[in-house]
């Protein structure tokens, strides 16, 4: 006896799309691998989900991979409590929408002691509420793999990491004594407490990254595209100012501007871009002819030099 | 792409200055160019690759800025920056000068996208160099002009050729540094020539390069070196071939048994060779059991076929026992199955390979025990195969394999997916050897037993009806069914009968 189900269930009323160009359909098959692979092998895996690009990327090859099955892990959004305000309204919209389990966390410790990006620096603060956060977090959950949607293309350090990227039960990246990784054989072999890292979207660009977003017409948080918002300049950042807890400093002005974002983050340390594009073709026409790289309007990134690195060492993603 | 004379001149000023910006507007209608860049420690061959970044302009006016920061006060005497902090990202490499661990980068010509891995060339993190090599379609492999072939260029020329890589370029670099001696250049080709076909390599374009300078490169060197007339690095890239899909039959290596609700069960994978379609017969190894497909899901629709590479759920028409690291498999054309067979390898880590010992073997999703006998080992040198008990970090060995449990794997040369395996040491959990299967064995040293099973040969429905009887039952041990369709049996019987 046949056990499939009616043609019709199986059939994704999405499907109107032309096929994948062989370039997109190799990152995709190659992602799908990935979390097909690391479900299989870990116990208690856990999807990093920041709500960016990216993750919404990460989100959409999860619903593939396990098609027609559901997701069969959590999703984990560190909250820093500095989102902006429309990441949060997207996140809720797409668990509902996807029906998927989400767990969200917040340092307890850095809420209780008001840790803000403003009074105590980025990098403090990025220590606190990101890295510090994320191994409460991975630790409470018990989770022996983490997927997450870092690419090669984004860093030098990242440019160094494993597909599988291994940690010490302490969470901690040793980039001098990686596992050699061959072909597209993982090694998923863990002692308890220790946990792998794993990143499905590693050969991916920037330009991979919306030229499938297109594609697969994902959504994505409206801030990505153009429009008039009101902003300030600080530190040779443009922030978004609409949020409450931002206090203007002496000097600063709030104006209206059209901009929009590369990346998305916690909103005082992302800086905007003055652009256009407010179309998907205007984004990746516009990333096509860039002649800075994404990570510019980061201040995370620009704290110091190897700072990726040794953020990573120390557990950040 | 030919020197505009500008283009060079602007890079021998100390200040430096990016290439014009132009919108690369790139052709995705074939995956890209997976390459390797190789050779022994200080050869440049992150230079070459930083360079190559550079003048196809995938580097960014924030990144250039970084590096023109981190260059300054350990410039070279041209005073340009160092092309090979764009690539060795690493605290340690920069502070040591040298490359620890592999890098991957894309970049893009108007006329392809690449994908290239930066390997290290020191001896002491070959492993990283294997993980490079293992995906590769091409490998451009360095040396230095002054210096020539080294123990280290040889090793990586045969582990990249081991590994299935049979393009390669020879970039004779610094040839800046030997006043562009043509009489060098010639020598040196002409040794690796010989290399090469030694290991059975013929694709091989050996370049004069000035990876620094960026000297035939992306921009040609006629300037400097007008004896020279063949096509730049760039010009080889965009012109490669990929890795041509396997020629064997259909693989399905099973990652995962989907079952989301009582009505529906589909086996997820990735397409390991060949090609599949509803209605087509199927066996499931290791336990011989055949099926038909009736579909094959993907997220987007129900497909009327899948080929290699695409990640599918497959569905078949009844209930069969399958599971992860078992290989659905065309029925006309099945992987071996079997207890014994020869492999050959790299050692990765400092404990060798030691006879004996039982390692894990994970190839594909299967994962099994499996005893390691090392039999001989590669004099870089000489290219002589010595007989060896065991293998020292580095070595390139072949080594008999023995399982507890049936594995299933076609050769490496036939298929690069299940004809290859990772060995894995049960006391560190950590990656020990990267193997490539080269033969089943038939004589098993007196480890196993199999050599008393007998194989039968029958058409898919004959096949069922004796498994299905009570006397086969009892003589599971002794025989070993293989289906095949009717029509190959007929030949098989007539080849016996005559
Ligand atoms: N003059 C000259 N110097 C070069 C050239 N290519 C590289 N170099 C120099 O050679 C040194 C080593 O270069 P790297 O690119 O780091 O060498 P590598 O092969 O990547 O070294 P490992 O990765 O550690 O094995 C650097 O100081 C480079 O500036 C060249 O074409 N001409
Ligand atoms: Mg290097």
């Amino acid at each position: 006896m046949p056990h499939t189900l009616p043609e019709t269930e199986l059939h994704n009323p999405q499907s109107t799309k032309p096929p994948l160009d062989p370039h997109l359909k190799a990152l995709e098959n190659e992602a799908i691998h990935i979390f097909r692979e690391v479900a299989a092998e870990f116990e208690r895996p856990v999807m990093l989900y920041s709500i960016g690009k990216d993750s919404s990327v990460l989100l959409h090859l999860a619903r593939k991979a396990f098609y027609p099955g559901r997701i069969p892990f959590p999703l984990l959004h560190i909250d820093t409590g500095w989102k902006f305000r429309e990441m949060i309204a997207f996140r809720d919209e797409m668990v509902a929408r996807y029906d998927l389990d989400l767990v969200a966390h917040t340092n307890p410790r850095g809420a209780a002691e008001n840790v803000t990006p403003f009074t105590h620096g980025s990098a403090l603060y990025t220590d606190i509420m990101k890295t510090e956060a994320l191994r409460q977090a991975l630790d409470a959950g018990q989770y022996d793999a983490a997927f997450g949607g870092a690419r090669r293309d984004e860093e030098a350090s990242r440019a160094k990491e494993r597909i599988y990227s291994f940690r010490t039960p302490d969470h901690r990246w040793d980039p001098r004594n990686q596992r050699p990784e061959l072909w597209n054989v993982y090694n998923g072999m863990i002692r308890k407490g220790e946990s792998v890292r794993a990143f499905p979207l590693s050969n991916w660009t920037e330009v991979d990254i919306w030229r499938y977003i297109q594609a697969e017409e994902i959504p994505i948080v409206p801030l990505y595209f153009a429009e008039k918002r009101p902003v300030v300049e600080r530190d040779g950042m443009l922030i978004l100012a609409e949020d409450p807890r931002l206090e203007l400093l002496p000097g600063e002005v709030k104006r209206e501007e059209v901009i929009r974002f590369r990346t998305l983050g916690c909103f005082p340390l992302t800086g905007a871009i003055r652009s256009e594009a407010d179309t998907l073709d205007d984004i990746i026409a516009e990333l096509e002819t860039a002649t800075v790289s994404e990570r510019q309007g980061r201040a995370i990134d620009r704290d110091q030099a190897g700072s990726m690195e040794k953020k990573k060492r120390e557990g950040y993603f | 792409m030919t020197a505009p004379a500008a283009a060079n001149a602007a890079l021998d000023q100390t200040v430096v200055s990016l290439p014009v910006q132009e919108t690369a507007r790139v052709v995705r209608d074939t995956r890209p160019l997976r390459l390797i860049t190789c050779g022994s420690v200080d050869d440049g061959k992150s230079t070459l690759i930083g360079r190559l970044l550079w003048d196809t302009k995938a580097v960014k006016e924030d990144q250039a800025a970084s590096l023109q920061r981190d260059s300054s006060g350990k410039q070279n005497d041209l005073g340009l920056p160092d092309f090979a902090l764009l690539l060795d990202g690493l605290q340690a490499e920069r502070e040591q000068g040298i490359t620890i661990d592999v890098a991957y980068r894309y970049f893009a010509t108007d006329k392809r996208s690449f994908i290239v891995a930066d390997t290290p060339g020191h001896e002491q993190y070959t492993r990283n160099m294997a993980t490079g090599a293992s995906t590769a379609d091409l490998a451009v492999l360095l040396v230095d002009a002054r210096v020539g072939l080294l123990e280290q260029t040889r090793r990586h020329a045969t582990i990249a050729t081991l590994m299935g890589i049979r393009q390669f370029v020879l970039a004779v670099n610094k040839i800046d540094l030997t006043n562009y001696d043509r009489a060098r250049f010639d020598q040196i080709s002409h040794e690796f020539r010989e290399l090469a076909l030694s290991l059975g390599v013929r694709q091989v374009t050996a370049i004069p390069v000035s990876a620094l300078k960026g000297e035939n490169v992306v921009y040609d060197g006629r300037a400097s070196m007008p004896w020279y007339d063949g096509p730049t690095l760039i010009g080889v890239l965009e012109l490669a071939t990929t890795r041509s899909a396997q020629t064997v039959g259909f693989r399905l290596p099973v990652q995962r048994v989907s079952r989301p609700g009582e009505s529906f069960r589909g086996y997820q994978g990735t397409v390991a060779g060949g090609s599949v379609k509803p209605g087509d017969s199927v066996v499931i190894l290791p336990s011989g059991m055949v099926a038909n497909v009736t579909k094959i899901v993907t997220f987007d629709l129900v497909r009327n076929a899948a080929v290699a590479g695409d990640a599918i759920t497959l569905v078949l028409d009844r209930q069969v026992d399958v599971s992860r690291g078992d290989v659905i498999a065309s029925i006309d054309s099945q992987p071996m199955t079997g207890l014994a067979f020869d492999a050959q390898l790299v050692a990765l880590q400092p404990e060798g390979i030691q006879p004996g010992k039982r390692y894990w073997l994970k190839s594909g999703s299967r994962r099994q025990r499996v005893q390691v006998q090392p039999v001989s080992q590669l004099e870089l040198k000489s290219g002589k195969w010595n007989h060896a008990d065991e293998l020292p970090m580095n070595a390139i060995g072949k080594v008999h394999l023995a399982f507890d449990e049936q594995a299933i794997f076609d050769t490496y040369e036939q298929n690069r997916t299940t004809g290859a395996f990772i060995l894995i040491d049960p006391d560190t959990n950590n990656t020990v050897a990267g193997g490539m299967i080269t033969a089943k064995r038939a004589a098993l040293g007196g480890i196993h037993t199999e050599e008393s099973r007998v194989i039968l040969s029958l058409p898919a429905d004959l096949a069922d009806q004796l498994m299905a009887t009570e006397l086969f039952a009892s003589r599971r041990e002794d025989v070993e069914v293989r289906r095949v369709t009717a029509g190959k049996a007929v030949n098989i019987i007539d080849a016996i009968d005559g």
